[in-house]
């Protein structure tokens, strides 16, 4: 293997172009390998790339619905979309609206997940019934659990307003109300997403050995102490991870408005994925597009600030191992 | 079948580390038992709620103050939802999106997560950047020009039109990826020096012992197609193309909307079969989150 490697590396490092010194075998996987990669490709450039490009083009263009069978009047409008974005006081509105979401929902959701690991990870018996129970949520679709949430919202006789009375809070309108409904939304957000963060936070509250958590323990310190000083530096890597993918999950919140409040009440619980779909239906495409671009960069600046911010390159958790052995696999 | 799924945050062999940690197994305090059974309460109320909602009466549904066991126990809001309403072809539908969905993602992400796994060839590295960025691509961004493109296919409003730009996501690739990478080099070797063709190897030796990635690859991409919303309410114009989401969603914001038994009652149907999967499969989907950090 070792000798293949190498001489796979000299023919990557040549193009691929077959020299009289390839290896057959060597050729023979390279072929194999763009077979077994082409459907995929295919795929991957008529459904991804393709629309990510086009969806580029698009928004520097006034392209409408009625373009699609004549796509020789499209006209070309240069930055024109996104100055009126900027201006547009209801993107405006909705940009504010994803901020506040994230804002709100991504510590929320890190917190319950943290809390919950930190628990299960402490318990002698039951843990797998307490990690799959806390998980249900998770793998249920978003527009029937808002169905049901908006059920429990209500302000007459819902589940939440009857709770509430027994300790004589009068009736709450959440879904009603314009500084309410919002982060009435992220509570069911943190309810449905809560999971998926606690089970990542678990496999890495299990790479801190118990070593180190015992010698604190020696040491004196007690609990807070220990979960502050050990828990939370070790896990860091974790956290970062748990909150890029949170953090991107929540800048597209889309279906609990669309069911629970219809982006209302004025417009106040309206999302920027909201925003776009609006547009489309109304045909502007390229101003959706548009639209749709300003929240992909958002997406790319807050990974890219998020990973700067708060740790190294390499400290997201699954990664490096990988590329580690990628690169021993290559130059073993 | 356990252990399958190599953790690659363990880096301990299985052995060394069992006995030291029974050893130093702190006690559990029982307050938190209570604690996170009060949490797990929680948690679970929402789904017993819908569930004992949906045998209600409409006027028990929404009557003051609420009742918490149904005195009239019915089964109305189902056979609305089944005789009157269409929810058979919306599950009809969302079961052949999802089962097209899961088929393609198995193959075709099979295929090139062993080449990227294995095989060494140009534009490997190349590809596996494309495979992790496309990871972060949200539909939001790629709807509308793809709407444009399956308009002029002429497959708008179809369930092929659902189906095409899922059948091969990223995340399958770097499940399928991480597995492979994980199963001996010899194995190839030897099939290789055997004089087995190099697909061969991979449809022979290869795929057979991938069962349990794909099972989990499989539960997984099921359960993320059966959830799938924005796409299918783009491309379903007609209700006999609507999935079950698209028209629990635009039952929930139209003429139905205060009904809120039949509502619930829909919920349980695109619920319930998911949990159940779930509950019976739950291993298979906490390795693949614990090994891919992904959902």
């Amino acid at each position: 293997m070792a000798t293949l490697s190498t001489a796979s590396s000299t023919a990557s490092s040549t193009g691929g172009t077959p020299s009289r010194h390839v290896d057959p075998t060597r050729r023979a996987q390279a072929v194999a390998a763009w077979v077994l990669a082409l459907p995929f490709v295919l795929l991957f450039l008529a459904f991804t790339a393709g629309p990510v490009l086009a969806s580029l083009g698009m928004s520097f263009t006034d392209f409408r619905r009625a373009d699609i069978r004549s796509p020789l009047s499209v006209e070309f409008l240069g930055l024109g979309n996104y100055t009126e974005l900027v201006a547009d006081p209801v993107f405006r509105k909705v940009t504010l609206n994803t901020l506040l979401y994230l804002l709100l929902g991504v510590p929320l959701t890190m917190a319950a997940a943290l809390a919950a690991a930190v628990g299960i990870n402490r318990l002698n018996r039951f843990k797998g019934l307490f990690r799959v129970g806390f998980y249900l949520p998770v793998v249920t679709s978003i527009v029937a659990v808002s169905v049901v949430w908006k059920f429990l919202y209500r302000h007459h006789g819902g589940l939440f307003n009857t709770v509430l009375g027994w300790v004589g809070i009068g009736e709450v309108n959440w879904l009603d109300d314009t500084t309410l409904a919002l982060p009435s939304l992220v509570v069911m957000a943190v309810w449905r997403n809560f999971g998926t963060l606690m089970v990542i936070f678990l496999a890495g509250l299990q790479t801190i050995p118990r070593e180190v958590a015992e010698a604190a323990e020696v040491d004196g310190a007690g609990g807070w102490a220990s979960f502050r000083h050990i828990t939370l530096p070790m896990l860091r890597p974790t956290l970062l991870f748990g909150a890029v993918i949170t953090g991107i999950g929540y800048l597209q919140f889309f279906e609990e408005a669309f069911v629970m409040t219809r982006g209302g009440p004025l417009d106040s619980t309206r999302s920027i994925t909201y925003f776009t779909y609006d547009q489309f239906r109304f045909g502007n495409f390229g101003y959706a597009a548009a639209a749709s671009y300003l929240l992909f960069l958002a997406i790319v600046l807050l990974t890219y600030v998020q990973f700067r911010w708060l740790g190294e390159r390499d400290e997201r958790p699954k990664k490096p191992s990988k590329k580690r052995r990628a690169k021993e696999a290559t130059t073993a | 079948m356990t252990n399958v799924l190599p953790a690659p945050t363990d880096l301990e062999p299985a052995g060394t580390r069992r006995p030291r940690e029974r050893e130093h197994s702190v006690r559990t305090p029982p307050w938190l038992y209570a604690v996170l059974t009060l949490g797990l309460f929680l948690v679970v109320v929402p789904f017993l709620w819908m569930l004992v909602s949906s045998f209600k009466p409409e006027s028990e549904v929404r009557a003051l103050p609420p009742t918490w066991w149904p005195e009239t126990v019915t089964l109305s809001n189902y056979e609305t939802l089944l005789n009157r309403l269409d929810f058979p072809t919306y599950l009809f539908n969302s079961v052949v999106v999802a089962l097209a969905v899961t088929a393609g993602n198995l193959v075709f992400c099979s295929m090139l997560g062993y080449a990227l796994a294995k095989l060494d060839f140009p534009g490997k590295r190349a590809l596996f950047g494309i495979v992790l960025g496309t990871l972060m691509i949200p539909g939001v961004v790629t709807f509308v020009p793809l709407f444009v493109m399956v308009t002029k296919m002429h497959l708008s409003n179809t369930l092929l039109g659902m189906i095409l730009p899922f059948l091969a996501g990223p995340f399958g690739v770097f499940l399928m990826r991480q597995f492979i990478t994980s199963l001996p080099d010899e194995l190839i070797q030897a099939a290789r020096i055997d004089g087995a063709g190099e697909l061969r190897i991979f449809f022979s030796v290869i795929l057979p012992l991938c069962g349990p990635a794909l099972a989990t690859l499989g539960i997984l991409t099921f359960l993320t197609s059966w959830n799938n919303f924005l796409w299918p309410l783009v491309i379903a114009q007609t209700e006999d193309k609507y999935t079950l989401p698209v028209a629990l969603a635009l039952y929930s914001v139209g003429q139905n909307a205060t009904q809120f038994g039949l509502l619930l009652a829909g919920a349980v149907i695109v619920v319930l079969p998911v949990l159940a999967i779930f509950l019976v499969l739950q291993r298979h989907i906490m390795q693949g989150i614990a090994m891919t950090g992904i959902k």
